[in-house]
């Protein structure tokens, strides 16, 4: 079987399989009572074994396995649920997913999980009940029941079929000796099943057959209404099998019910069973409820965006076409192309949409074992994991916020001992939340620990010449809070592993800021401190004010500006060498584009006594760009220069506007000092 | 011995050629958006069918004399690694096919500036051709196009 189709599929299950358990792990560890939780793991690792073992990533599977044999004690509570069972469950999940990992990354999934395995193991054979692990057991000779034991849930489905009038049969299916590809044969051979009926049990179980521990035969119960001649023969028809049985069963009610009581703890087994085989009978197990969604691959989805943004261009062209073109007819056609592309782009911005989550989902477990390791309590709050942002953003954003958190917990968050002594209480609390608002997403991180101490920071930013003395002297708290994230600075008085590497909070401040997002930080002595970050929905298409320089046209992105203005000479003020204005009240710094991007000054240009300005915002400090006018607002797909021209100062990216020139993008945030 | 195909281009009354293999197309000049603080060989951006690509000023790259465009000036899209670079030329319009064994070793009377792009020479008929080493001239400064 080529599996080779199968693999995005496999690594896409395999991750949401994975998340699972780590939810569930994480929830177990709150209530080790609740054995839900053990089921819903037990089935996760279930389904993801036999994805594993049909691929044939061999230690992934053999790692589930033994998870699974670990999974199944607890749920038949033979072993109950200790931290030291926690820790290695959460071990083993960190070992699965660097498999996964590696798989996703093209490579073979092989990894050496010996002292994981032992571990398990270990934790298995404690307190192990040879007769209770008997099913699992890999070494166990083939099961040989003439007929088959069933459990509360497979009862009911045979009682609802019987009641249903359908018939029952067990079907014995013999491959030949030399069969070589086994599991395939099974596969095919339940795959015919699943077009006449229900298969409610196998014997032995599905994983068993999947991993091809069986002989040469196997049964299976099965419920269906159709004739059973053509479904023997088809089944015949599958190459290597060799015989076919077909008994008819029939169960009274009293003897249902009489097995039913004896063998309520396998349900849980059988539900995987359900899903390992894909069938589709969902009478009596509760499934959430379906959505009606393909999968579709990240890169159409990027081909639609780029064929989309072509055409934003084109109609960009139209419209000042429309505008030249003086017909009536054409210029309403053009209105009405553009409010269908609008709303277009609306569509296929929304499908690019994921929920952060995606994100959000792998914190709960980094704070475990960070505040574990640092010897600190923290209760981590998520909320608003279901904000949805643009695919390409939420691929970028993990690394600044797992270093956020980070130096949360290693900085910000005490000790339970320091805690108690300010009188908090010993559990610090860090919260996590993200919220839309308008053409944003907002995504903060809240601690409530020691917060950043003012003094400490600037004779740190001093020490390390991020700035004089001198310029210390008129510092807003905001901007002392904002020293920490200039490149070398590094506020942990130790270095530690957890963060403080050098590489600090300024890598962080970068990666946003090349979203196109801002951060901001806010915090309070012993009270706490926030990062907030700001990030546009999307990334390609922007709104952006079109401005002229001598004859050179730039945009610049609505999301920065605040208003445009136009300033009388007299109006501008000089102080400490700078050109300042005076905006409704605040003082706030002019920047000459011309002099910024070096456009000839002219000596007709000395004269002028009118500026038009344009007021730009990062944060909370304002600048006034100085431009020669005003073109208008527009639609722009933001396009970069390439490798080679990535850093040109104070310019962002480039666009094509609608005549087919080129303008290039201000990066605003650069020109705000 | 392999044969090898190269375009020949003019600038300043020279020859010069680099691989076929690394060129994407041969453009005419057009309108160009200049990025500021860049190196002065730095022209600009222009809209190649969509694709924002910069473009180098060989002329200037080679720190030959600067001239103004005219009707024979071609942009020479160059394909290097991921990126599509344009160089501006006096004109381009041969394509020839070279022995390799007609490569011979840059004569020293080149200027030293010159010597670090050339990978050799080709005598071909009565016209000396100058090879060019795209590497060289992509990667060792133009990283650094920016100011």
């Amino acid at each position: 079987m080529d599996t080779n189709e199968y693999l995005d599929v496999f690594i896409d299950e395999s991750i949401e399989n994975l998340q699972l358990v780590n939810n569930r792990l994480l929830e177990l560890e709150a209530t080790p009572t609740d054995v839900t939780h053990i089921q819903e793991i037990f089935r996760a690792a279930h389904t993801l074994k036999g994805m594993a073992a049909t691929m044939g990533f061999e230690d992934l599977s053999n790692l589930t396995h033994q998870l699974e044999n670990v999974l199944d004690q607890l749920r038949n509570e033979t072993l109950s649920v200790t931290p030291n069972v926690l820790d290695t469950m959460f071990e083993a999940l960190e070992a699965l997913e660097t498999m996964v990992d590696d798989i996703s990354n093209g490579g073979d999934g092989k990894q050496n999980n010996g002292q994981i395995l032992q571990s398990l193991k270990a934790i298995e054979a404690g307190e192990i009940e040879i007769d209770l692990n008997e099913k699992n057991n890999p070494n166990d000779p083939i099961h040989n029941h003439s007929s088959m034991d069933l459990d509360e849930f497979e009862l009911t489905v045979v009682e609802q079929a019987n009641s249903q009038g359908q018939n029952i049969f067990e079907i014995n299916v013999s491959l030949d000796d030399e069969c070589l590809l086994k599991a395939a044969r099974v596969y095919m051979v339940f795959n015919i099943f699943e077009q006449y009926g229900s298969v409610i049990k196998s014997n032995p179980t599905v994983e068993e057959l999947e991993n091809e521990e069986f002989e040469q035969s196997f049964d299976v119960l099965f419920v269906t209404e159709e004739n059973l001649d053509s479904l023997k023969s088809q089944i015949l028809n599958v190459s290597e099998v060799k015989e076919v049985q077909i008994q008819n069963v029939s169960f009274n009610q009293s003897e249902i019910k009489d097995i039913a009581t004896s063998s309520a703890e396998e349900v849980a087994a059988t539900v995987t069973v359900e899903e390992t085989t894909e069938e589709s009978n969902n009478k009596s197990t509760p499934k959430p409820a379906a959505s009606k969604s393909i999968r579709v691959n990240i890169e159409r989805l990027d081909d639609l965006m780029n064929l989309f943004e072509e055409l934003i261009i084109d109609r960009g062209h139209l419209e000042q076409l429309a505008q030249t073109i003086e017909h009536h007819d054409f210029k309403e056609t053009v209105e009405r192309m553009t409010r269908t592309s609008s709303e277009l782009q609306n569509v296929i911005l929304k499908m690019r949409m994921v929920p952060i989550d995606q994100v959000f989902n792998r914190f709960p477990r980094m704070v475990r074992s960070l505040s574990k390791e640092l010897g600190k309590s923290i209760d981590l709050e998520v909320l608003g994991a279901e904000t949805e942002l643009d695919r390409t953003v939420i691929d970028e954003i993990g690394d600044p916020l797992v270093h956020l958190i980070r130096n949360a917990i290693d900085h910000g968050v005490e000790t339970p001992e320091q805690r108690k002594q300010l009188g908090k209480p010993e559990t610090g609390k860090l919260i996590l939340k993200a919220y839309h608002s308008g053409n944003h997403v907002f995504v903060e991180i809240q601690d409530d620990g020691a917060g950043i101490h003012k003094e400490k920071v600037l004779n740190k930013a001093i020490q390390n010449q991020v700035i004089s003395k001198e310029e210390t002297s008129n510092l807003t708290d905001q901007q002392i809070y904002e020293l920490i994230m200039s490149s070398g600075f590094s506020t942990a008085e130790e270095i530690s592993d957890i963060s403080g590497r050098g590489v600090g909070l300024d890598v962080v401040k970068n990666t946003i800021e090349s979203l196109g997002g801002t951060i901001e930080i806010d915090s309070e002595l012993n009270e706490g401190t926030t990062f907030s970050i700001k990030l546009p929905l999307t990334l390609s298409i922007i709104s952006a004010l079109l401005i002229r320089l001598n004859t050179e046209t730039y945009a610049i992105p609505l999301s920065t500006i605040m208003e445009t203005a136009v300033i009388q000479r007299s109006d501008i003020y000089k102080v400490q060498d700078r050109e300042v204005i005076d905006f409704r009240g605040q003082i706030i710094p002019l920047v000459n584009l011309r002099e910024v991007f070096n456009v000839d000054v002219t000596e007709q240009d000395q004269d002028v006594t009118e500026y038009s300005i344009v007021i730009v915002r990062k944060g909370n400090n304002l600048a006034g760009l100085i431009v020669d006018s005003f073109i208008g607002q527009k639609e722009i797909v933001l396009k970069n220069l390439g490798t080679y021209l990535k850093d040109v100062f104070g310019i962002s990216g480039a666009t094509i506007l609608g005549d087919g020139e080129v303008a290039l993008i201000l990066d605003t945030n650069a020109l705000i000092k | 011995m392999e044969n090898q195909k190269f375009i020949v281009f003019k600038l300043d009354q020279e020859f010069y050629a680099i691989p076929v293999r690394l060129v994407q197309s041969i453009e005419r000049i057009q309108s160009i958006t200049r990025v500021p603080n860049t190196k002065s060989f730095v022209k600009g951006i222009m809209n190649l069918r969509g694709i924002i690509t910069p473009v180098i000023d060989l002329r200037e790259r080679l720190k030959l004399n600067a001239k103004a465009e005219d009707d024979h000036t071609r942009v020479i899209i160059a394909h290097l690694q991921d990126d599509s670079t344009g160089l501006i030329v006096d004109e381009a319009n041969d394509v020839i096919e070279i022995d390799e064994s007609n490569i011979k070793p840059t004569p020293e009377t080149f200027d030293q500036v010159q010597m670090d792009y050339i990978t050799g020479v080709i005598k071909d008929e009565d016209r000396l051709i100058v090879l060019l080493d795209l590497n060289q001239i992509f990667n060792s400064e133009l990283v650094q196009l920016v100011e």
